[in-house]
């Protein structure tokens, strides 16, 4: 395998809230590999959000302390010069935000917003940017780009603005694109649409790709690799086939246990939708044992209260990308979701 | 409002013609002043003559309102925009600073300052400023107000000091609108979008921050140039300014009601005229209030 574009080492993020100190990244560890899409998928308040903006030190300084590596491209963003790092903004990394309805600026025009980030990285005129805007736009399939440059957020739709978004965020042909929640707050036809796109624009540029979400459906669709996170922490990780096949920790089958299953009635009857019971620990406040432990409906080992369990490979080692999952309880009441 | 005008006791012929008078003169001059003719009849043909801009004669002086008026106008417009100056000066630099590090020692301080500028009555800050920079440095003269064409430097040196007494008033109240609006707009989702896409610090500030901080910032300094416009009549009176509303509270006193109408009609047109200034610089601003 060629050189990862992203290698992150024990990621770990704490915030200074008024409640006290939150650890909420816990020793996040993984890789992303060109041309190759990383789903990160957990609860809201797991980390996952957190994780990526740390990356690219988009956490206010004041309330925000990161440790770890990130090696992006073999240089390390944690440790960068503020000005190295704002070169890296865009040509190395582009990012998707969550809310289309909120991430462009509303007073200015579109066209603005693109071409002052073609023209951040690289000495380019301004009618070679906006040929590049339009392109762009034309691109991620927004309908008359030329004509769309001079409009302003609120003249299009949330689909729209979203393919602006990640217009935006390809402008540089970043190495690496994270989509934060990309099409969270998209209607399911235009979800489809965007991932689409990028799975199209991957194909072409070889980007490697961070695609965080909370929708298990999205993840079978689009991912290579998926990370789960909980507390703060992976609890599993693997191949979309082992995970979401053959889920190993209680979160995870948890997790899988709460899709609506609409292919397999029993009796005729939809059975009710299993949940995950309880919420996620306060990142003030982490169990001092298995983050999970005060949720897990297992709890089969007794070193689980008190012992976080490391992340460890199951399955086949040999395997070029190994199943682990940070659990003693690989047998669970369920089994594996495919039994 | 004229109602209201015309309900404040007292009896402005009586005011005019000083002590001793006989009941002839007083008669004619009520006449002659309408005053006699019924509240209603008076207030319509008032009325008729303002649309026509004529807004009367002064019962105290003869001269007419509008002549009244024309004369101070030069004098509280140079106050008001020299104050409205001063504040934005402070208030700018202040709130952006306090919103780019809330709670630093720099946000106290700017908060403490504000709190002060906006308890300290006036006219005691007036009286200060007097006797340092009048009495014991001598600097400035202690009022008084001459046309910039006639001596440049005698209108800025008498313009100093009450610029500066409402204009930190006016900019303590800017002052936290600007830190509350910069705060609010520094913690928008598209200045991490702006971030992200790698521009530099200050054009993420500019474009993302400061350009969005806008309007709320526009609408405060309108309703505070509004108010410095419709006088402020207790700086005027102590820096002997001849103002609006020094001429105001003297119609008061007299109840010289053409001129005292005339000055409220003015003020209300002033608010008008702000308030329409402020909504068209809004869609100069903000293109979700174009449409």
């Amino acid at each position: 395998m060629t050189a990862p574009v992203l290698e992150v080492s024990d990621l770990r993020v704490r915030l200074r809230t008024p409640r006290g100190p939150a650890d909420v990244v816990n020793g996040l560890s993984y890789t992303v590999g060109p041309g190759e899409t990383v789903a990160v998928v957990g609860e809201s308040g797991s980390g996952k959000s957190v994780s990526v903006l740390a990356l690219l030190g988009l956490l206010p300084a004041r309330v925000a302390t990161v440790s770890g590596r990130a090696l992006l491209q073999g240089e390390d963003l944690l440790t960068m010069k503020p000005e190295r790092l704002r070169q890296v903004r865009g040509p190395g990394a582009g990012m998707v935000f969550q809310d289309p309805m909120t991430s462009l600026n509303p007073v200015l025009t579109i066209g603005r917003q693109l071409i002052e980030g073609i023209r951040a990285h690289g000495d380019v005129d301004k009618a070679a940017a906006r040929r590049r805007a339009a392109d762009l736009l034309g691109e991620v399939g927004l309908p008359d780009p030329e004509r769309a440059l001079d409009r302003y957020p609120h003249e299009l739709s949330g689909g729209m603005r979203q393919r602006v978004v990640i217009a935006i965020a390809l402008s540089n042909s970043p190495a690496l694109l994270i989509a934060d929640e990309a099409t969270t707050a998209l209607d399911v036809t235009v979800q489809a649409q965007i991932i689409d796109l990028v799975e199209k624009l991957q194909a072409e540029r070889g980007t490697g790709v961070i695609w965080i979400t909370h929708d298990l459906g999205v993840v079978a669709g689009i991912a290579d690799r998926v990370l789960v996170m909980y507390g703060g922490r992976c609890v599993e990780d693997g191949t979309v086939d082992d995970v979401l096949e053959r889920p190993a920790h209680p979160y995870t089958r948890g997790l899988l246990g709460a899709l609506p299953d609409l292919a397999e009635p029993v009796d005729g009857v939809v059975p009710d939708l299993a949940t995950v019971p309880g919420t996620p620990p306060p990142p003030t406040d982490l169990p001092k044992g298995c983050v999970f432990w005060p949720r897990c409906p297992v709890r089969g080992d007794a070193r689980c209260e008190h012992e976080q369990p490391p992340l460890a490979v199951i399955g086949s080692a040999a395997a070029t990308l190994p199943h682990r999952a940070a659990t003693w309880c690989t047998e669970g009441p369920e089994g594996g979701r495919a039994g | 409002m004229f109602a209201l005008v015309h309900l404040v006791p007292g009896d402005p012929v009586r005011l005019a013609l000083g002590t001793r008078f006989s009941q002839e003169t007083y008669d004619a001059l009520r006449e002659r002043s309408g005053l006699d003719r019924p509240l209603v009849e008076q207030f319509f043909t008032w009325f008729a003559r303002a649309l026509g801009g004529d807004l009367g004669v002064s019962f105290r002086s003869g001269d007419t309102v509008t002549s009244l008026i024309a004369e101070r106008l030069p004098a509280t417009l140079t106050l008001a925009f020299a104050s409205i100056l001063v504040a934005l000066v402070i208030a700018i630099p202040l709130g952006t600073l306090s919103a780019l590090r809330p709670r630093s020692v720099v946000d106290r301080v700017a908060t403490v300052l504000s709190q002060i500028g906006i308890s300290v009555p006036d006219f005691w800050m007036a009286i200060v400023l007097i006797l340092v920079f009048a009495g014991t440095l001598g600097w400035l003269p202690t009022g008084g107000y001459v046309p910039l064409s006639e001596d440049p430097g005698g209108w800025l040196a008498r313009l100093v000091m009450p610029a500066v007494v409402t204009g930190v008033v006016s900019g303590s109240v800017i002052t936290r609108f600007v830190r509350s609006s910069v705060l609010e707009a520094l913690g928008a989702d598209h200045v991490r979008t702006a971030q992200a896409k790698g521009l530099p610090t200050r054009q993420v500030f500019t474009w993302h921050v400061v350009r969005n901080a806008l309007l709320p910032l526009v609408t405060v300094t309108g309703v505070q140039l509004a108010y410095l416009l419709s006088g402020v009549v207790v700086v005027e009176i102590v820096f002997s300014w001849p103002g609006l509303g020094q001429l105001a509270l003297q119609s008061v006193e007299a109840r010289d009601y053409p001129v005292l109408q005339g000055a409220i009609l003015l003020f209300a047109l002033v608010f008008l005229v702000i308030n329409l200034v402020v909504d068209l610089l809004y869609t100069a601003i903000d293109p979700r209030i174009r449409r």
